[in-house]
């Protein structure tokens, strides 16, 4: 593994420790199997043999007290990060934080940047060193949404909103993808993400607002909704105003039933009709 | 008049599968064909599928297991081919639709219908042995209980000609499972596979639970258990609580299929999320159900053969409790990435690490069984061995995931599916392999040859290695799983190398077939005249090999953990003297209406999956119809009568007398 996002680097210092941490008592549970059997095989009649011997308190005491300190320091470890690494948790910087929404569909990614009023297909750009909020939702059935070498990924799901905070610190194009089973075109379900310089990424949002084609709710993107596979990069220009809250409300008003889930609306992202957060 | 059953629903397009259908078909032709020639179809009626006799229904549970093993291979060994062709742009040779079905097909046969049969068939074979019991306490439901598992197994098997399977992954995830995304058939094959054999679990889990609390013989207190018993009576404990949930689910998900509702679709206030919770709160549960009785399998070898007492019987006693209750309170881990706050997953990932205590004890309490004994390296021990290094890897592998900010980057990776393999292969699989070792002379009367035994197992360890270390390493590199073809060439030597594993692990089943094959043959060289091939510790040594309908001729009594250790251990050692005075024994009779009411369930499952309503009513008032009969029958047992018990007994001690 080999990250370029902050947040990727330091999930992967976090998978080493924690395995060094378990390494403590595998190693010698390993060495004790292999050492046991062969010393006290049936063969080695000058080992000591106690048939009837079946308790030892210091024994307990050991076994017992090792995996626990263990699993107490790990404990620790896993209460810390799993604040720190929380997804929804905005990262700290001096930049401002971009926010740029994340869409699955069959079986490709719409991209809408509501600040540009911009939308695509299968490639997203952000600026270096920049916050991005990636707000994450589904036109479709469960997706999960990951750049990898930037760090976490988080579920795609229709109706809700979702986020996940990630920075690219390295310039470069970086692949990412649905890495949850959706169907037919799973496989290539894929993404380009490029990490550019504020100039260049300026030049690629000139870019897409150069298209002609629009991305209106609820005409275009039922358009664009429709299944495909590996389908190539489209720019879009023209996106309405509330794209992702249109979608995401699309779920619940539109198809003429009420909103039985009043009880999840006070969840973070107040604009929001349903939040993921249900689980708290 | 066939729903939306027709000639087109069978893939005939397809080679694979038209050559897979033959080969079967010819197989079933020729095993129909030589029961007929032998005349045996009588035997097979009242011998087997009409026993109520646990020992009976254990080796058929096995045998399905087996047969459902070469099964679910063939999918894995074709998935392996597929990652290993499928790199850069080339599509290998299944296509998305094929390769989905495969590995839906694979998780769903390989924990339904191989891994379940093989715990369940062990615990049928063994625990009323071990509790010195002459049946289990229902025998008519656990005949039944087998039947609507050998339902599903049909039902999944059917799939493979007729219609399709699910495309869905083995836990058919809503809303892709639902209606909308999902309009074929294979997700309702996948419902009423899983809906009509988790009854029938749920049935065994009731039956055991009764069995092992209510029918221990004089003297066995609950500390007095085998741990064998103890981790059965524990998995059945889990198996009440947490099949009813699968059970619901599924039928939810089903009233949203065919009624419309909408319960876990995307609109109408439908919650996938919901779905994913009560899945997993199902689906955590269950692979304990799957790992414990693995884990009292290998503390009974482990004893038997280092010839020295459990290290720690009570510690064992409370670590399994302990894996009981919190393995109810660690579901979240499945989906950390779905999006809840840091304060849940903080909790969830927590009480999982906290599971690895009792579980490293056990580790080290066999550790500490092997300490200062005398180990004899027979095949059930190498498969003991190879479990402890392997699952231990697997545990750690298993903390690390269990970490939230490792989870986010980790979750979907081939990291995941290395890491249930690890412990499902090394876990379970060694350990049935050990115990079908261990008690296959106790059903049969011959032992199995150690020699093709033990290349099993040095097949299937180093195969497992080989297979799944790569895939580890690929997590790392962003390899996710159920990729039917992907960009990256840079990965392809490794998947050749995992493929390289799945050979070895398909030379690793080679040998467990050739080794019954071989050991069939020889089987008059390997009797088992004793009853007690091991120098056993437990009650089921103390039973012939195997043994009479009725098990104990005197049921015997008990006065500590490891009874018949203890009798061999007296002043003159135990004797199996014939005793002078017999009487009669109260036992149920074979029952035709357990396979009858499963037939009906067949046709009603397939109906229901084809929209044949017709068939439906039929299939729904044959089930009611012969329920009633089974209710209304009062001639359900019988006495074997003191002289046949006699002239039983003395024919096994003729042979005992003879071998002497």
């Amino acid at each position: 593994m080999d990250p370029t996002g902050e947040v990727g680097q330091g999930l992967k210092s976090l998978i080493i420790t924690s395995f060094g941490l378990m390494l403590i008592v595998v190693i010698p549970v390993i060495v004790m199997t292999i050492l046991f059997a062969w010393k006290y095989r049936g063969t080695n009649l000058a080992a000591k043999y106690t048939p009837n011997w079946e308790h030892s308190n210091i024994i307990e005491i050991f076994v017992w007290a090792i995996p626990c300190v263990i699993i107490f320091f790990l404990a620790i470890l896993t209460w810390q990060t799993s604040h720190s690494y929380d997804p929804h948790k905005p990262i700290a910087s001096e930049e401002e934080t971009m926010t740029i929404d994340a869409i699955s569909l069959d079986w490709k990614w719409l991209f809408v940047y509501p600040d540009e009023g911009i939308a695509t297909i299968n490639e997203v750009a952000i600026p270096v060193d920049t916050p991005v909020h990636f707000r994450v939702t589904s036109g479709t059935v469960m997706n999960s949404f990951m750049i990898p070498t930037l760090g976490s990924q988080i579920y795609a799901m229709a109706g809700m909103n979702n986020d996940v905070y990630l920075e690219g610190n390295e310039i470069g194009n970086f692949r990412g993808r649905s890495t949850h089973y959706s169907g037919e075109g799973f496989s290539e379900m894929l993404f380009d993400t490029h990490v550019t310089s504020d100039e260049d990424f300026r030049a690629w949002v000139n870019k897409v607002k150069q298209s002609p084609k629009s991305m209106r709710f609820p005409e275009d993107y039922n358009q664009i909704a429709k299944p495909s596979i590996a389908n190539p990069v489209e720019y879009f220009s023209q996106v309405s105003p509330d794209f992702y809250g249109d979608l995401i409300k699309s779920y619940k008003a539109g198809h003429g039933g009420t909103d039985s889930h009043g009880e999840h609306n006070e969840a973070r992202e107040s604009s929001m009709p349903m939040s993921a957060q249900a689980a708290e | 008049m066939f729903g939306k059953l027709s000639l087109d629903s069978i893939p005939f397009h397809e080679p694979i599968i038209m050559v897979t259908a033959a080969a079967i078909g010819i197989i079933g032709a020729l095993v129909v064909g030589l029961i007929t020639y032998y005349r045996k179809w009588g035997y097979l009626w009242t011998e087997w599928v009409t026993s109520i006799d646990h020992k009976k229904i254990g080796v058929m549970y096995f045998l399905v297991a087996l047969v459902m093993l070469i099964r679910g291979f063939a999918d894995a060994i074709m998935m392996r081919t597929q990652q290993a062709i499928a790199a850069g742009g080339s599509e290998g040779f299944l296509p998305p639709h094929h390769y989905d079905q495969i590995f839906t097909a694979h998780g769903v046969i390989m924990i339904f219908f191989v891994a379940m049969p093989m715990v369940i068939g062990l615990m049928n074979l063994v625990v009323p042995l071990q509790i010195g019991a002459r049946d289990v306490a229902f025998p008519f439901m656990n005949n039944l209980s087998f039947w609507l598992f050998a339902v599903g197994m049909i039902l999944v098997n059917v799939s493979l000609v007729v219609g399709e399977f699910a495309k869905t992954g083995w836990l058919a995830y809503a809303p892709l499972s639902e209606l909308q995304y999902s309009p074929d058939v294979g997700v309702d094959y996948w419902i009423w596979a899983l809906q009509l054999s988790g009854i029938g679990t749920t049935l065994t889990g009731i039956n055991f639970f009764v069995t092992i609390l209510k029918m221990r013989t004089k003297g066995m207190t609950l500390f007095r258990m085998p741990i064998f018993t103890w981790t059965a009576l524990c998995t059945n404990v889990l198996i009440i609580l947490s099949f009813p949930i699968l059970t619901v689910t599924v039928a939810l998900l089903t009233l949203d299929r065919y009624l419309g509702m909408h319960f876990f679709t995307n609109d109408m206030g439908g919650s996938q999320m919901m779905y994913v919770n009560l899945i997993w709160a199902w689906g955590h549960p269950e692979v304990y159900i799957l790992i414990l009785p693995a884990f009292g399998v290998f503390s009974e070898v482990i004893a038997t053969f280092t010839k020295k007492r459990l290290f720690g019987y009570k510690t064992m006693v409370w670590a399994t409790a302990a894996i009981t209750v919190l393995s109810f309170i660690v579901w979240l881990h499945h989906f950390f990435t779905m999006g809840a706050g840091a304060n849940v997953n903080a909790f969830f990932g927590i009480m999982t690490m906290i599971i690895a205590i009792p579980t490293g004890v056990k580790i080290f309490n066999w550790l500490f069984t092997m300490y200062r004994g005398r180990i004899q390296f027979t095949t059930p021990v190498l498969w003991t061995i190879g479990f402890i290094i392997t699952f231990t890897l697997g545990g750690m592998t298993g903390v690390m995931l269990a970490v939230p900010g490792a989870n986010f980057v980790l979750h979907n990776s081939l990291f995941v599916i290395a890491h249930f393999h690890n412990v499902i292969i090394g876990g379970v699989v060694f350990g049935m392999m050990a115990g079908l070792t261990y008690w296959f002379p106790k059903a049969f009367g011959f032992t199995l040859s150690e020699k093709w035994g033990k290349r099993s197992f040095w097949c299937w360890l180093i195969g497992f290695y080989v297979a799944f270390m790569p895939l580890y390493a690929l997590s790392f590199f962003g390899a996710m799983r159920r990729m039917q073809s992907y960009e990256q060439t840079e990965w392809q030597p490794l998947m050749i190398v995992a493929w390289v594993g799945a050979v070895i692990i398909a030379m690793g089943i080679a040998c467990i077939v050739i080794q019954i094959v071989v050991s069939i043959r020889d089987r008059e060289k390997n009797r088992d005249l004793t009853g007690d091939p091991w120098d056993g510790r437990t009650l089921e040594w103390a039973a012939a090999s195997p043994p009479a309908k009725y098990n104990f001729a005197y049921l015997p009594s008990v006065e500590s953990i490891d009874p018949f250790w203890e009798m061999k251990q007296q002043p003159g050692g135990f004797k199996r003297e014939l005793a002078t005075e017999f009487e009669d024994i109260h036992m149920p009779k074979n029952t035709a209406e357990g396979p009858i009411l499963s037939l009906f369930a067949l046709f009603f499952g397939f109906a229901l999956i084809w929209h044949i309503w017709w068939l439906v009513g039929l299939g729904a008032i044959g089930m009611f119809v012969t329920f009633m009969f089974r209710i209304f029958n009062d001639d359900t047992d019988y006495h074997v009568s003191a002289a046949e018990v006699e002239q039983t007994e003395r024919e096994y001690h003729k042979r005992l007398e003879m071998q002497a």
